[in-house]
């Protein structure tokens, strides 16, 4: 529970940051909330040599709408999302989403960019931005890119996301028809068994701890689209996944339980 | 309660808050931790990876190399530090009891994935840890026993390659009983037999371990820091392991943030910075992490029960019949032996069952030593016998709650001896229950549940019941010894009263969370007319409270308490003797009420307790012969055990398509004698209840079938936190304790021995239309729904 030894920068600005990544290598990790990093140094399951620390950059803490899209910057804290009115009205499942993930001191910490940069298949956000056919914004020594969601996830806690790029940015569309989020798990605090993300009505289907990524139930939307009922449409969402056996679920009772809570999150979200 | 004679009780059975708090939450409060110790040793304990191998070789190069790590140690480079000296056990149960040597650091064979291997000492905590991770030790890996019955099965791996056998000792009570046992069994109309799996678990109290060793080596003396509950009985096994003369020795319990059990012991880490300490003539320190905690703390329970009722046709039981297997774990701890018997006596639960038999056949593991946590072998009866209850109810065709009617021991039958031998002191199990049933408002549960089955829905209602009856205020010393346990069961304390009248209270029972400094103050306070605020409490440090036997089995109010009240009489007594001298009365003349002693019938003629305080100071005028001071020591020693009881009733709404269990409404009645403070037992309830059905649902030390303990952090271990906790609803039902003058009886492991069978009798409840007769705890969602689809035939 003590982690190894790291040295320990500041950034002023996400320039700075990313001179310091630059500068520092594949051994340097940014900090952000640091929720899901510091825990895994504590076991020394991340053992990085450098971190540079993000979290005081409070130009990159905003939600803003407009064109119907909401951009929220990457330091925005989950409570700061569960909170905020503005994204009640343009993105509510954001909001709702970001009030179930881990505990209130977790959710006071964490960030929307540091989550997604995370990339970790258990987690509520990353599915939520995937279902919501999200945008990441990345800068990088070159400049900033965008990458859609669903590019965005490669691996399990691996994305797309060079060692010297950091998210600035997250974009979601405003509005857009009827939603829902299931969490399945056994204490308040812990990481979804299995998650389902519903968004705009059954066009967007995302799966949390299916796989070595957030999924995107591609079958699902495809059975939605097609006029499928809910209970047709769920009979799909585990199939061709091979999801993670762990202490609390097997595979199996993993895709079992991806079928009854799709179907619950459709019919939540207006797919009769 | 008769506090003293006239006196209104005040401030006994107030709410009030508790005095330990705002140290607490202002964090002002110090634990093992906090010490600041200049130039101490830092301990880093580097740990086996494997549950069972030779020690090969051990490489401390990488280690060495490391800024701040001085020296990389071997069990066998350690072992002259404590000689013929090990770890103690302090209950051999039986005379043919086998105690393999437990050494602090192991020498040639580790044999479980935590026993300690080598030592690394370091300029710091951080260095300490660094180190020991570094160390490269090569292991040659052996067969290793694992699960509890693997340990009897033929040709099993021996834990220990001297013994003959993995069998540790058999233990039975049954005396010439077992003729007419058999016989109910013969001419039983209702016979239950079931098997029950008491998983391990992690005690994880808020605080881990931790100690610092402080030697002055100018004149040989040592004192002990440690985070524990047992300062004293530690400062006399640290004495007797390494020999040092016990006038040399101190043991101090800074703030302790909880125990559960887990902090009654004696640690290879308490020993070794000891002896470290004593060799170095320095500080010596180590603190466990969370993750070390799970692996190098003693875990709980550990059990295989099968539990056999013999009942006539109304359901009246005539026999039960137990068979234990008991994990040990590689080694025994202080009192590891003890657990199963602690229960032993209990699996006829709160009913009046005639015929008793019950063995125990306990093992040796490749695993984490078990030992006592929360409930200590009353929680594995009780959940055997009314798990078997709720069964046998569905065998004769009655309620849950007319099959305890049917069997309760009579509200008139106390003092009443069971079939196991022990006096019940008193209850009116009935009444608790009545009170319990109309609390959860059964009927309109009933009518919820069966109209949830009617209508098909997914989300079944289930009601279960707990009525327990435990053994506390352990425990008169004669009983004690009569069982083979190493020590009494008093407890010392000592009431002083300054030259201000102010009181001092000196107590043997060392807190670690439970409020004595609270209770122990309302006592005295309504006892001598004082001030709550104008009691000061002292404990834990063997230097200030010397004599003591601490704080485990709901052991502190019964016993402690009593103690400290009996003290207090007795300055009372010292005071009347003053008082009838000053008002030139008769101290059968004398009444004392508020603090104030008047002649009876003569009500100007009174002296006040300062008074008299001040007086017995300066002894300017004291009757002919007596000693100066208001002062007075006592040790109790319990006359019996105290008997807190209880129905507990768990309603929980199982979702059929998932498996989850959502614990939706608690009600426990518990009979715990007086309460001392309300607020305080309620919280114990409370947190008891919440661990008992953490057992029940979440928490559950897995094991792989290589002995790698799997569950071993708090994300993979699951504790509920608030947020799991359902609501409570408790009520009370005092049948005051004969067995003290105050009538109290213990209260701090009453939640967690009952709620476990109510959760899963309400489970099982929920589900029992569906084919399902019983649940492995933990009852997680993927247990449960396996439970449903293997009782509907596979199907899912």
């Amino acid at each position: 529970m003590i982690p190894a030894a790291f040295d320990y920068e500041v950034a002023e600005s996400a320039d700075h940051a990313i001179a310091l990544l630059a500068q520092h290598g594949d051994d340097a990790k940014l900090l952000a909330g640091g929720h899901s990093l510091i825990p895994m140094m504590r076991y020394r399951l991340a053992t990085p040599s450098v971190l540079v620390d993000v979290g005081r950059l409070d130009d990159l803490r905003y939600i803003r709408t407009g064109n119907g899209t909401v951009s929220i910057g990457a330091l925005t804290r989950h409570s700061e999302l569960e909170h905020s009115a503005e994204l009640a009205g343009a993105c509510p499942m954001l909001a709702s989403v970001a009030a179930l993930v881990g505990d209130p001191a977790v959710r006071h910490r964490g960030t929307l960019g540091g989550t997604l940069a995370h990339a970790d298949p258990a987690s509520d956000l990353p599915a939520a931005v995937l279902a919501l056919g999200g945008t990441i914004v990345a800068q990088g020594p070159g400049g900033s890119r965008e990458i859609a969601a669903s590019d965005f996830f490669t691996g399990y806690f691996e994305s797309v996301l060079a060692a010297d790029e950091m998210i600035t940015e997250v974009r979601v569309p405003a509005g857009g028809g009827g939603w829902n989020y299931q969490k399945f798990n056994r204490r308040a605090q812990d990481w979804a068994i299995v998650g389902v993300a519903v968004a705009g009505g059954g066009s967007g289907v995302s799966l949390v701890n299916m796989g070595s990524t957030p999924i995107r139930a591609s079958g699902v939307e495809a059975a939605v689209a097609g006029g499928a009922s809910a209970a047709e449409a769920a009979s799909v969402a585990a199939d061709g996944l091979e999801p993670p056996d762990d202490l609390n679920a097997d595979a199996e009772y993993r895709g079992h339980l991806a079928r009854v809570l799709t179907e619950r999150a459709l019919n939540a979200a207006g797919v009769a | 309660m008769t506090i003293t004679e006239d006196a209104p009780a005040a401030h006994v059975g107030s709410r009030r808050l508790r005095k330990e708090d705002p140290a607490l939450l202002t964090g002002e409060a110090r634990f093992i931790d906090d010490l600041a110790l200049p130039g101490a040793i830092w301990v880093g304990v580097v740990r086996s990876t494997e549950a069972h191998a030779n020690i090969v070789g051990i490489d401390g190069s990488a280690a060495l190399a490391i800024d701040g790590v001085n020296e990389v140690l071997s069990g066998a480079d350690l072992a002259p530090l404590w000689g013929e000296g090990a770890l103690p056990c302090a209950w051999p149960v039986t005379p043919d009891m086998k105690n393999p040597t437990h050494l602090p650091v192991a020498t040639t064979t580790a044999k479980y994935v935590g026993d300690a291997v080598a030592v690394v000492l370091a300029d710091s905590r951080y260095a300490a840890a660094d180190g020991a991770a570094a160390v490269v030790v090569d292991y040659e890996p052996l067969p290793a026993v694992v699960e509890i019955e693997d340990a009897v099965a033929d040709g099993a791996p021996l834990v220990h390659a001297d013994l003959e056998s993995n069998e540790c000792y058999t233990w039975g009570l049954w005396g010439d009983n077992a003729a007419a046992v058999d016989a109910a069994f013969a001419e039983a109309a209702h016979v239950v037999s079931e098997h029950y799996l008491q998983q391990r678990l992690i005690p994880a109290p808020m605080e881990p371990r931790g100690c610092a060793a402080v030697p002055s080596p100018a004149g040989g003396e040592l004192t002990l820091y440690s985070a524990t509950q047992i300062p004293h009985i530690l400062k006399v096994m640290t004495a007797v392991v390494l020999g040092i003369p016990e006038n040399k020795l101190r043991v101090v319990a800074p703030s302790v943030g909880g125990g559960f059990g887990c902090k009654l012991n004696v640690y290879a880490e308490e020993i070794l910075c000891s002896a470290l300490a004593m060799q170095r003539g320095a500080p010596v320190r180590w603190t466990e992490s969370r993750t070390e905690a799970a692996v190098s703390t003693i875990q709980g329970r550990g059990q295989v029960q099968h539990i056999e009722l013999a009942a006539d046709a109304d359901g009246k039981v005539q026999a039960v019949r137990v068979k234990l297997l008991a994990d040990m774990g590689a080694y025994l701890q202080l009192v590891t032996p003890g657990v199963p018997l602690l229960g032993g006596f209990l699996y006829h639960g709160c009913y009046d069952i005639p015929n008793y038999m019950f063995e125990c056949t306990s093992v040796f593991t490749n695993r984490t030593p078990t030992d006592a946590y929360r409930g200590a072998g009353r929680p594995e009866a009780t959940y055997a016998v009314e798990r078997a209850m709720d069964s046998l109810a569905v065998s004769v065709g009655v309620s849950p709650e007319e099959i305890r009617a049917r069997n309760f021991i009579g509200a008139d039958a106390f003092p009443y001896t069971s079939s196991a031998g022990l006096v019940f002191d008193s209850g009116d199990y009935q009444a608790v229950l009545d009170k319990a049933v109309a609390l959860a408002g059964l009927d309109d549960r009933r009518a919820d549940q069966a109209s949830r089955v009617a209508a098909g829905s997914s989300k079944r209602l289930g009601i279960g019941f707990s009525s327990y009856v435990e053994m506390c205020g352990l425990a008169p010393s004669r009983v004690l010894a009569s069982l083979d346990y190493g020590a009494g069961g008093w407890e010392a304390a000592t009431v002083r009263i300054s030259p201000t009248c102010k009181v001092q209270v000196v107590t043997g029972s060392t807190p670690h969370g439970q409020g004595h400094e609270t209770c122990w103050s309302m006592i005295v306070a309504d006892q001598l007319g004082v001030d709550p605020d104008d009691v000061e409490v002292l404990h834990s440090d063997t230097a200030v409270s010397p004599t003591g036997l601490d704080t485990y089995g709901s052991r502190s109010l019964a016993v402690g308490g009593t103690a400290v009240y009996m003290a207090t009489e007795k300055v009372i007594d010292k005071a009347r003797a003053i008082a009838a001298h000053q008002l030139e009365a008769s101290e059968d003349d004398l009444e004392f009420s508020g603090g104030v002693f008047r002649v009876r019938g003569t009500p100007e003629a009174e002296v006040p307790l300062a008074g008299i305080a001040f007086a017995a100071f300066t002894a300017h005028d004291l009757p002919d012969g007596m000693e100066p001071n208001l002062e007075a020591h006592v040790t109790y020693d319990p006359p019996n055990f105290t008997f807190p009881n209880g129905t507990h009733i768990a309603v929980v709404e199982v979702d059929t398509d998932t498996g989850n269990v959502d614990l939706i409404d608690y009600v426990a009645v518990d009979d715990c004698g007086v309460q001392i403070n309300p607020l305080v037992v309620e919280g114990q309830v409370h947190g008891g209840i919440l661990q008992g059905a953490a057992q029940a649902l979440y928490e559950d030390a897995v094991y792989n079938s290589d002995g790698q303990l799997v569950s071993a952090n708090l994300g993979d271990y699951l504790v509920p936190s608030a947020a799991e906790a359902p609501r409570f609803r408790l009520d009370s039902h005092a049948t005051p304790s004969p067995t003290n003058p105050m009538g109290v009886k213990g209260v701090g492991e009453a939640g967690t021995i009952a709620a476990a069978p109510a959760v899963i009798n309400a489970v099982v409840d929920a589900l029992r239309d569906l084919g399902v007769t019983d649940v492995d705890m933990p009852a997680s969602p993927q247990t449960v729904w396996r439970a449903i689809a293997d009782a509907q035939g596979g199907a899912s």
